[in-house]
């Protein structure tokens, strides 16, 4: 486990090293801290830093050696995700639907669909995008999407539009949810096909920089290679999995802000003096920083547990990953209002995370099963199991 | 107790441990039940895979598959491969 005293590595790891929780801390100290803030204003991750992601083979390393990847295990996947949280929601995110996308493929896909696809998602020469939500449903109820695939000869004809689509903005290969006349199914998009439209959505209030669009999808012809998993009663399990991989990613995701206010706090109390005390020697200041670092070890072993559970193909994890994205999420949105707090005024002020960190979080109770549906989902469990 | 019945019994504590209400025979649709929800399929899937080793492919995802225990333990002895002696 990261020591919270640790100075922060310098050097990142050569690219082609073996991907760790110690080895993505060093690459997101090195080009993501720096530069975080300035991209947020600007409202897009860089190429450049996306090709450095690339580079570091850090878009689907849980693929197998000979798609690419490097066989990781989805523990140290959710330590990837949460050093990257810690340093940019933003980047997190984009990797969070990229590796959605590339999941649901190795976990659904034909071995037409993995040949066509999986080398250049695990290199990142394709990006991926998850596309469930829409202007007038499909977040919350996902029973009420609109947009429709209708089954014709020679393969899929799309209509409809998705709204709120993180990475929509760069991605290459769109995974969308339509409704047949009998289930929602999964149909793998290109972004090059005809009748494909991209709009930007700008000035969203956290994870400004993730590139975020609405799509609109204009009689999209779709050869029958395009469906991913089965089109019968258990397509709903491919939209369930993936859900599932993508709350895992925002959980750890919203460890790491919890962890990045921690570190800020921890820094910038131990510099100001306020009536000729440093910030760090308050009581009341004392115990912001008690309860981050009591509730980020929690939520890292919520998830860590979630993790393992995954590795061993436990159908307990999907509880396991509610429980944890639940509690890492509120975590994060409850200690990034104290890292706030603790900066005063410097706290307003893009010259610090916090800032960023803060509206980041608030984020993290609304995606992936926003906080009441998932107390619901909990509390179903609950009663399944102690009310007899 | 043959690997097909031991099988039933396995599938059917799974069942009964995540719905403890219920009173479910190994020949009944659980379909009909009005529980399963696709949470739930996805954690029946996961658990007939993890349990017996072995990986469902996309064909044999299909309802009737999956409608009663029996049909569940059929899948099971259909997809477990007989470990070849020399
Ligand atoms: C920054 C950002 C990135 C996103 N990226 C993606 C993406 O990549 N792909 C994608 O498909 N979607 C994406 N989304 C959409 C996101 O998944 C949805 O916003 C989320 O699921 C909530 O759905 P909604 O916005 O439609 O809210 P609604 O479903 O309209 O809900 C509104 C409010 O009502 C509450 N509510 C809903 N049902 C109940 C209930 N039964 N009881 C009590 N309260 C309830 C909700 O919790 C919420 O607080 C993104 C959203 C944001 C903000």
């Amino acid at each position: 486990m990261t020591s919270l005293t640790a100075a922060p590595p310098v050097q990142a790891a050569p690219a082609g090293a073996r991907i760790d929780r110690d080895s993505v801390r060093a690459f997101v100290d090195t080009h993501i801290m720096p530069v975080a803030d300035a991209y947020d204003r600007r409202g897009a991750v860089p190429e450049e830093i996306q090709e450095r992601i690339g580079e570091a083979g850090l878009w689907a390393p849980f693929y197998p050696a000979a798609l690419g990847g490097q066989d990781l295990d989805l523990v140290t996947l959710g330590q990837v995700h949460e050093e990257v949280g810690r340093g940019c929601s933003s980047v997190r995110s984009l990797l969070t639907v990229h590796t959605m996308l590339s999941w649901a493929l190795l976990r659904w896909g034909s071995p037409a669909q993995i040949e066509q696809w999986a080398p250049s998602l695990a290199t990142g020469a394709v990006r991926g995008a998850f596309c469930l939500s829409e202007p007038a449903g499909g977040g919350s109820d996902t029973a009420g999407i609109r947009t429709t695939a209708v089954q014709e000869a020679g393969g899929w004809r799309l209509n409809g539009r998705k709204k709120w689509i993180t990475g929509g903005q760069r991605a290459d290969l769109f995974l969308v949810f339509a409704r047949t006349e009998t289930s929602v199914i999964a149909l793998l998009v290109p972004r090059r096909s005809p009748g494909v439209r991209v709009i930007p959505l700008e000035d969203v209030l956290g994870t400004r920089a993730s590139l975020i669009a609405e799509l609109e999808f204009d009689d999209v012809r779709l050869g029958p290679d395009a469906l991913l998993g089965p089109s019968s009663f258990a397509s709903g399990m491919v939209l369930s999995g993936t859900l599932d991989l993508g709350r895992f990613s925002v959980a750890s995701g919203s460890v790491g802000i919890v962890q990045g206010c921690l570190e800020a706090s921890a820094f910038y109390t131990a510099q100001r003096t306020v009536g000729g005390s440093k910030l760090r020697e308050l009581q009341l200041i004392r115990a912001k920083l008690t309860d981050m670092v009591t509730d980020v070890r929690a939520a890292r072993l919520l998830c860590h547990q979630a993790g393992l559970l995954k590795d061993a193909g436990d159908p307990a994890t999907i509880m396991a990953t509610w429980v944890a994205k639940y509690f890492a999420s509120t975590a994060a949105a409850r200690h990034s209002t104290e890292a706030v707090q603790i900066h005063g005024a410097n706290g307003m002020s893009a010259d610090f995370p916090v800032a960023r960190l803060y509206r980041d979080a608030k984020v993290m109770e609304i995606i992936e099963g926003s906080n009441e549906i998932q107390r619901i989902t909990i509390a179903d469990e609950a009663y399944r199991e102690w009310a007899l | 107790m043959s690997e097909y019945t031991t099988a039933q019994t396995q599938i059917l504590s799974f069942i009964e441990a995540r719905f403890p209400q219920a009173s479910i025979e190994t020949g009944q649709d659980i379909f009909s039940l009005g529980y399963i929800n696709s949470l739930f399929a996805m954690e029946l899937v996961m658990f007939i895979e993890k349990t017996f080793g072995l990986t469902i492919p996309n064909d044999e995802l299909r309802i009737d598959n999956f409608r009663t225990v029996e049909a569940m333990a059929d899948l099971v002895a259909r997809r477990s491969v007989p470990v070849s002696v020399d």
